[in-house]
């Protein structure tokens, strides 16, 4: 069943910049699409316009969500929708916590933005989630602050917050880009974990190929914001169809297989 | 050998963030040595806080080593002041992660490739052009201003004036790290280039596995402020010896679905220790796999177990 | 954190060490003689001389300065016998020129500084923040221009000017207040608001434009930060992103200039003291000046300046306890 459909999205912004242009998506209830681009591809504007969040800018086309129009809906429908059915974890955890709360009280106002619950309700639902998510000593560190954690920690407690009302559908944009590699591994296989579990279906936005082959279903690989080529992980990675996209992945060394002398480059020089 | 240090180590005072009294220190770097040959490129990879930013900081004196020695053309830079290193600086250079902070937004590129020789009081003998044209820029780009150009160009301008003196060590701190991997590419290809027509060193810092392997010829592996295992390249990737290296490896993601889905994965527990209270004994028992008492009770040394292999851990992985 | 307390509060008593010598520096180092501004202009040099005695200018001036610093702690008797002249602790020196200690000529002058500081202040933090934030929240608006313009018209108008313009339109053409004068507050409360009326409007159209300006650059600023988009992405109202995730940390940076500028003009707002002629401590300092009374400018000067020093202390606990950041111990 199709719960996210977007079909012909253009964001232009003010500025005039066509940061999307016509893209068609599909993702089913359950299922992880990956959305792979350089900067400046149009993905993370994409993930923005799906939650009604770009300022500054012209959206058209369709976004349809669970049988929903979204480009039809008011901001305070929309807001009903954001954080409970949609959420969202961005990339650099640090500056997207608000370091003037403790981490608790940020998971429960994203709780109470959507229940009808007492504070203390909320405060358990936050220390159920930090332990969901794999923070140990939950009650303790639910206190905390976000700088009190380390940058893995804190994209635990982000998933802890996007998930803690099971939306339907989690926005995962660059969500281990900003952390190291073993802590990267960690992140992806509580993602991997969490899917099983709860059904959420995820759009996972990266630059990395590596990262939508461990967990996409589907791929899409965008360019200028256009989508170059599309269709299950198996196909896209082992018959490219694209140049671009044989060249994403070529252009990017391994740490297995041949080592080729030159790295093949993505046309245009710098 | 071109750069040899030993036993470098480097603590910072570490402050109260109120009163600003010295609540501890933090030993960033805890005895590191490493060489680097002539023509050769060191890998040093490591995860964020392991201290190998440190280390080209020390290498390259922008900072002064708490302790150890640092040989590099015939004198220890250990214990120079500016003065002294100055005429050291021509042939020890330095790549920095990202391009437009280390290139002054005021400067022309040619102003900007001019000051090497200004600091060591030349000439310029070799026109921005020329220079330019090494890292393949246009001779017209030499008198814009750094805004002007995208990340990868204005890191093209950040090698070009690190070989402006034409030195024989260039040290690289997460040179591509910055950039979108297509333009990493491109610098990746352009550091080969250079390293084969100028017969240049490299010490190359990230934290890339991929880029580290593309480049190196040998590498070292750091964590929480030394090194636990160097190898030859090909060596390490085959048959990681230590357990920290095997887990970095296998937690690279693969873009292969068939690989990513069969790979055995060992994914790390907890976070990465804090510098200021590191744990006694083996530095990485708290995430290893299989410590035991020998680990919790004394600190394994980096030890030779092959040629050109050395490992710090008491029970490295049987390498063929 | 006691500690801190007590290592900041030794830092502050030698900032104020500090700026008592140099002030006293100063003063030594002008060429007026005090003992002939104490005496006044038909004055005997066996006068002269006796007053020299009285006040210890006769000794060196390290002498003295210790004497001054021993008299804030204890108090101190200028001369001997029938002449003696009592200064009570604190005994920030004693004015011969109007015959009372430095102090209880302070004290006398601080309920109408209090009163000008603080009216003020309430209402330039109103106007301007509440200014701030709302061409912050609708910026580039005929709101936010109209505003930003009025305000650097604030900042820019000298305050002598401000106060003026404001007692002719009010006192003497529209007949809407009285001129100004110190009316207690618990004897009055009416005509007390009505006196302080003009100087509060005075000093909040500076600040007011200072804050206005200073708070929308700081709401532009939290407002484009990553958390507030997480804050709308978890579907809160958008008054609660403004209140709590944009506001609360943009308010920062106005603690400090809050804090500091309070402290300054509870020394005294001289200007606007001496255009009303309201007799507060900056008003004393005109006067002590005019009249080289030098004892009064010294113990005014030290005395505003305890103020900033003490405000600046307070503006960082406070800090400590608003941010957890700085709060923590690391």
């Amino acid at each position: 069943m199709s719960l996210l459909t977007v079909r012909d999205l253009n964001v232009e912004f003010r500025s005039g910049v066509r940061a999307v242009d016509g893209l068609d998506l599909d993702l089913d209830a359950g299922r992880v699409l990956g959305v792979v681009g350089e900067s400046g591809s149009g993905k993370s504007v994409t993930s923005l316009a799906v939650l009604g969040l770009l300022r500054d800018a012209r959206v058209s086309g369709e976004i349809r969500f669970a049988g929903r129009e979204l480009t039809a809906l008011d901001q305070r429908s929309l807001r009903r929708l954001r954080g409970d059915r949609i959420a969202m974890v961005f990339q650099d955890p640090l500056s997207c916590l608000n370091p003037y709360y403790s981490v608790a009280f940020q998971i429960a106002e994203a709780y109470r933005a959507h229940h009808r619950t007492g504070r203390r309700q909320a405060h358990r639902v936050a220390v159920h989630m930090l332990d969901r998510v794999g923070i140990p000593e939950p009650e303790r560190r639910a206190r905390c602050y976000p700088h009190e954690f380390s940058g893995g920690m804190r994209q635990r407690v982000m998933i802890a917050m996007a998930l803690c009302l099971e939306p339907d559908l989690l926005i995962a944009d660059e969500p281990t880009t900003a952390l190291d590699v073993t802590v990267q591994a960690q992140i992806l296989q509580l993602l991997r974990e969490l899917r099983k579990e709860s059904g959420t279906a995820i759009m996972l936005i990266t630059h990395d190929m590596g990262v939508v082959a461990g967990l996409a279903d589907h791929v899409v690989v965008m360019h200028q914001g256009r989508a170059v080529e599309r269709g299950p992980v198996r196909d896209v990675f082992h018959r490219p169809q694209q140049p671009y996209t044989r060249g994403l992945l070529a252009c990017v060394p391994r740490i297995d297989g041949p080592l080729p002398d030159r790295l093949p480059t993505l046309g245009a020089t710098t | 050998m071109l750069l040899e240090a030993r036993n470098l180590v480097k603590r910072f005072p570490v402050r109260h963030a109120l009163t600003r009294r010295q609540a501890g220190h933090i030993t960033a770097v805890d005895g590191v040595s490493l060489d680097v040959g002539p023509g050769e490129t060191l890998g040093l990879v490591g995860e964020s806080g392991c201290g190998k930013s440190t280390v080209a900081k020390l290498l390259t004196r922008l900072e002064r080593p708490t302790s150890g020695s640092i040989h590099f053309a015939g004198r220890d830079l250990a214990g120079l002041d500016e003065t002294a290193l100055r005429p050291v600086r021509r042939d020890l250079q330095m790549v920095f992660q990202d391009p437009f902070s280390s290139l002054n937004p005021r400067h022309t590129v040619r102003q900007i490739l001019a000051g090497p020789y200004r600091y060591q009081g030349l000439e310029p003998d070799q026109p921005a052009e020329e220079l330019l044209a090494r890292v393949g820029l246009r001779p017209e780009h030499a008198d814009r201003h750094p805004h002007e150009f995208s990340g990868g160009q204005a890191q093209r301008i950040g090698i070009a004036r690190a070989l402006a003196l034409n030195p024989k060590l260039v040290v690289c701190d997460e040179p591509v790290s910055a950039l979108d991997v297509s333009v990493q590419a491109q610098i990746l290809n352009l550091l080969r280039d250079l390293q084969e027509q100028y017969g240049l060193s490299y010490l190359f810092i990230a934290h890339d596995l991929g880029a580290v392997r593309h480049i190196s010829t040998r590498i070292a592996v750091m964590y929480l402020g030394s090194i636990v295992e160097t190898a030859d390249r090909d060596a390490l990737f085959a048959h990681p010896a230590h357990p920290y290296t095997r887990a970095l490896l296998s937690a690279v993601p693969l873009p292969d679905p068939d690989l990513e889905a069969s790979r055995e994965r060992i994914v790390l527990h907890g976070d990465l220790p804090s510098p200021l209270d590191p744990p006694g004994g083996c530095r990485f028992r708290t995430r290893c796999p299989k410590p035991d008492e020998l680990c919790a009770a004394e600190r394994p040394r980096l030890r030779t177990i092959a040629p050109g292999r050395q490992v710090a851990c008491h029970y490295p992985e049987r390498t063929p | 954190m006691i500690l801190y307390l007590l290592r900041r509060l030794a830092v502050t008593a030698a900032i104020l060490l500090v700026i008592c010598a140099a002030t006293f520096a100063v003063f030594y180092l002008m060429p007026a003689d005090p003992a002939q501004g104490a005496c006044g202009k038909a004055c005997s040099p066996e006068r002269i001389a006796e007053i020299r005695s009285t006040l210890g200018l006769n000794h060196s001036p390290l002498v003295q300065f210790r004497d001054y610093l021993a008299g804030i702690v204890s108090g101190r008797t200028y001369g001997s016998g029938t002449q003696a002249v009592d200064c009570p602790f604190p005994c920030l020196g004693f004015s011969f020129q109007t015959d009372q200690p430095v102090w209880q000529l302070l004290t006398s002058r601080l309920p109408v500084s209090f009163s000008i500081a603080i009216g003020a202040a309430v209402l330039w933090l109103a106007v301007g923040v509440g200014a701030g934030v709302l061409s912050a929240l609708r910026r580039g608006s005929l709101w936010d221009r109209a505003a930003m313009t009025a305000a650097l018209g604030g900042v820019s108008m000298p305050i002598y000017f401000t106060a003026l313009v404001l007692q002719y339109l009010l006192v003497v053409q529209l007949k809407l207040l009285p001129y100004p004068q110190a009316v207690p507050f618990t004897a009055d409360p009416v005509g007390w608001a009505q006196s302080m009326l003009m100087p509060w409007i005075t000093l909040a159209m500076l600040y007011a434009g200072i804050y206005a300006r200073v708070t929308r650059s700081e709401m532009l600023e939290s407002l484009g930060q990553n958390y507030v988009r997480t804050a709308r992405a978890k579907g809160l109202p958008e008054i609660t992103v403004v209140r709590r995730h944009a506001l609360r940390p943009a308010l920062m940076p106005i603690v400090t200039i809050f804090g500091m500028d309070l402290g300054a003009l509870l020394g005294g707002a001289l200007i606007t003291e001496s255009v009303f002629g309201l007799p507060g401590v900056g008003k004393l300092a005109a006067d002590a000046i005019a009249s080289a009374d030098q004892p009064v400018i010294l113990g005014v000067t030290l005395f505003a300046a305890a103020f900033v020093v003490l405000a600046n202390l307070l503006v960082d606990l406070v800090y400590a306890v608003l941010d957890p950041r700085v709060r923590a111990l690391g």
